[in-house]
């Protein structure tokens, strides 16, 4: 910036300030109506989760504002009674705490030999895993479907499982590849003076190294799996449905069961709002890393 | 498994990520080439979890599809391209690519523009990060209970939906609060209302001013009544001053009966907030008023003649309720709506990020040069972040292709058909009672078409990063 221009400045800054607050407390304004906006919704469903059938039937969940005694925990409890959704609960966990584990362990070896082992085909083998980026998943269901039939895993959480790590695999590679190739040569080869193994390498060096980017990809795999529906649609049964298909189900008498889905849905979203909030920056790391997908 | 590396001395740097070393060139000893195979021994035990997975449930069923979706519905009969020539005679599955166009053209732009313009917004204010967590804690939800959350703010019903609660206020705040009652109707053998055919009544009889004319009207439940009115019969005596007509609109019903059919008994009500006209001989409004609390009227200065009084047709109208979001016209734009509920915050913080890596000294020279802020935004702020704007383009146009979950869960039964979009048609053909995994298959391809695109752009990314 030159002295002319710094000179310039202050006069134009006090002839603009009126002007500058008065933009400045729209936009706040603005800003202000657009958070509501935002949280209107969520804050309609929430409120309608703790009112009764016949209050929600009957008025809106906006009223719990001027009557808030209309206010209860019952929704919940009963909801907790409900056997199907307890264990739809537990089957969501069975699925997606194996899944995050098993894509971070199978991606992170994957990872580091694409990153730091030489062997033919390296690089070719891993554009086609970047190109697996954006498989819809849409195309693996029915064959895949029928390959689970032929080995006994159609209907099963192991089934589930699998599916969702392998396509959660491809980002879960690119993502700590190219981070694991961030790592200095200089370390690796040092490691490999010292007569490290590679195995050793890698749990003792690689993996430490890389827990940030192991960090946002868990938390990202996690909530992924977590809040499918589509997979678990096909390739779960009844028994072995997680939380999302269980309040699918309910959705075609949407009318009458809003005591069941509002309070259904909060406690299928508010294991993702803790990791969220526990974890927001690895998780907005690991959406803006996964941004190619 | 633990396994040991050969010791080989380092090979000279070669960028990055670079190749460890292994068999120098010149010096094959058999040492070396022995050393070389156990490398990438262990590299295939490393690689070979993901790549067994990959290719057993990522590869293989896209061979299988291409394959499957040249067979016909039974898997049978070899039909070659038919499934795809179908796709495109199918109504339902036209429809299907319709609406996915639709969203592929509105929804990626939409969130992108809205994207950046919160992002330069937040830049100016102090409490930008609470902004940007509400904004992005959508994304952390799953769609299902994106889905039951929109259901509801779309409902039809005003005493439900939010939306409609809104729609409906805004309305009678334009509309004025002119009440109707469509239920209410004159009593069977009334011989002093007759009925137009758009379902106004008006008198039989003409009056001239100075006279009154009491209506009166059955067919209001009690539950209907507004609490507002009183009592007519006091109002239905008072006389009309010259020049004027006026009289009661009221229930012409007592509750517990007595009453007597055509006057005005007591504890009779009033019909509040209803529009009365007084038409002369030619069928034209001389005046106009709205009935008070019990139901009286006044229509003045008018003119020596006679008149008869009406009751128009949005007197018994059906009362607003709303718009149909939900509705077969609306349905696509609404479900739009709730994508970009959720991933706005994406492409907000996404953008905020280009934006704050942003070279603040550029933007200030700008300002001081005397460029407005909507000339720093289009001339330096847009160009600078076309390559973000890019990526969240991008990203969006691949999910909005596969979305699914949102349209399977907002769009009620009845209108699935008209929110239907590629991702569910290949579900519904294939697994919902479609039963046809030919063209399901056959869609599944298409999908995987429509994103190659995207795939390449990627490749030729990841290979200019890497060179």
């Amino acid at each position: 910036m030159t002295t002319a221009q710094g000179t310039a400045a202050p006069r134009k800054r006090v002839a603009a300030r009126p002007a500058k607050w008065l933009s400045r407390g729209v936009i706040q304004l603005f800003l202000l109506v657009i958070g509501l906006i935002w949280l209107t919704p969520a804050a309609g469903l929430f409120l309608s989760s703790l009112r009764t059938e016949e209050a929600n039937a009957g008025s809106g969940w906006w009223t719990a504002f001027t009557s808030p005694g209309q206010l209860s925990l019952d929704n919940y409890a009963a909801l907790l009674k409900d056997s199907g959704i307890v264990q739809a609960f537990w089957n969501t966990v069975l699925i997606s705490v194996p899944t995050t584990l098993a894509v971070v362990v199978i991606a992170a070896l994957a990872g580091y030999a694409f990153a730091w082992m030489d062997f033919p085909g390296r690089d070719w083998i891993f554009l086609v895993v970047v190109a697996m980026l954006v498989v819809p998943v849409q195309i693996g269901l029915l064959p895949v479907a029928k390959l689970f039939g032929a080995l006994g895993l159609f209907g099963s959480i192991p089934g589930v499982v699998l599916f969702h790590t392998a396509y959660g695999l491809p980002f879960a590679i690119f993502l700590l590849r190219n981070y694991f190739a961030e790592i200095p040569k200089e370390m690796l080869e040092a490691a490999r003076m010292d007569g490290g193994g590679e195995w050793r390498i890698f749990s003792q060096l690689v993996l430490p190294l890389g827990r940030p980017a192991i960090a946002s990809l868990a938390i990202f795999q996690f909530l992924w799996v977590w809040n499918d529906m589509l997979v678990a649609l096909l390739f779960a049964d009844n028994a072995s449905q997680p939380l999302t298909v269980a309040l699918q189900s309910q959705m075609r008498q949407f009318g009458s069961n809003i005591g069941v889905l509002a309070p259904g849905a909060f406690l299928s979203l508010i294991v993702p709002l803790i990791v969220f909030f526990a974890f927001q920056r690895h998780f907005v790391q690991g959406i803006m890393a996964g941004s190619v997908k | 498994m633990p396994v040991t590396s050969p010791a080989v001395p380092p090979a000279p740097a070669r960028g990055t990520a670079s190749l460890p070393p292994c068999g120098t060139p010149g010096k094959p000893g058999a040492a070396v080439r022995q050393a070389v195979r156990r490398r990438r021994r262990i590299a295939v035990l490393f690689l070979l979890p993901a790549l067994v997975l990959l290719g057993a449930l990522v590869a293989y069923p896209i061979v299988f599809s291409v394959v499957r979706s040249m067979y016909d519905a039974s898997g049978d009969t070899f039909v070659g391209a038919d499934n795809y020539t179908a796709m495109f005679q199918d109504p339902a599955t036209l429809r299907a690519i319709r609406n996915s166009a639709i969203w592929v053209v509105f929804a990626p732009a939409l969130l992108t523009g809205l994207g950046l313009v919160l992002a330069v917004l937040t830049e100016k204010i102090r409490w930008r990060t609470a902004f940007k967590l509400l904004m992005f804690m959508p994304m952390a939800i799953s769609f299902l209970a994106a889905g039951i959350i929109f259901r509801l703010t779309y409902e039809q019903d005003p005493q439900r939906g939010v939306l409609n609660a809104v729609a409906v206020g805004v309305h009678d705040r334009f509309q004025g609060e002119s009440a109707s009652f469509p239920t209410a109707k004159a009593r069977l053998g009334n011989r002093q209302l007759t009925k137009g055919h758009d379902g106004s009544y008006r008198t039989a009889h003409r009056a001239s001013p100075g006279h009154t004319a009491d209506l009166g009207l059955v067919g209001v439940a009690p539950k209907d009544m507004p609490r507002q009115a009183r009592p007519a019969a006091p109002a239905a005596k008072s006389p009309a001053a010259p020049g004027e007509l006026r009289g009661v609109v009221y229930l012409d019903f007592t509750p517990g009966g007595h009453g007597t059919p055509g006057a005005v008994d007591r504890g009779e009500r009033g019909l509040p907030k209803l529009s009365v006209e007084a038409l002369d001989a030619h069928g034209k409004v001389a005046a106009t008023a709205t009935t008070g609390p019990d139901g009286s009227y006044r229509l003045p200065h008018l003119a020596p003649g006679s008149y008869t009084v009406h009751l128009p047709a949005k007197d018994f109208a059906a009362p607003y309720g709303g718009i149909s979001w939900l509705g077969p016209a609306l349905i696509t734009p609404a479900i739009i709506g709730a994508y970009m509920w959720i991933w706005t915050g994406f492409a907000l913080v996404l953008i905020g990020a280009g934006l704050s890596s942003m070279p603040r000294d550029v933007l200030e020279a700008a300002r001081m040069d005397g460029a407005g802020e909507w000339q720093v935004f289009r001339r330096i702020t847009v160009p600078l972040l076309s390559p973000v704007l890019g990526v969240v383009f991008v990203t969006m146009v691949i999910n909005v292709m596969k979305v699914f979950d949102l349209v399977y869960i907002i769009a009620p039964g009845p209108v699935q058909q008209d929110a239907n979009v590629l991702a569910l048609q290949m579900w519904l053909v294939s697994f919902g009672g479609g039963n046809n995994q030919g063209l399901g298959s056959a869609l599944g391809v298409l999908l995987l078409l429509l994103v190659l695109p995207a795939m390449a752009l990627n490749i030729r990314r990841f290979r200019r990063s890497q060179s």
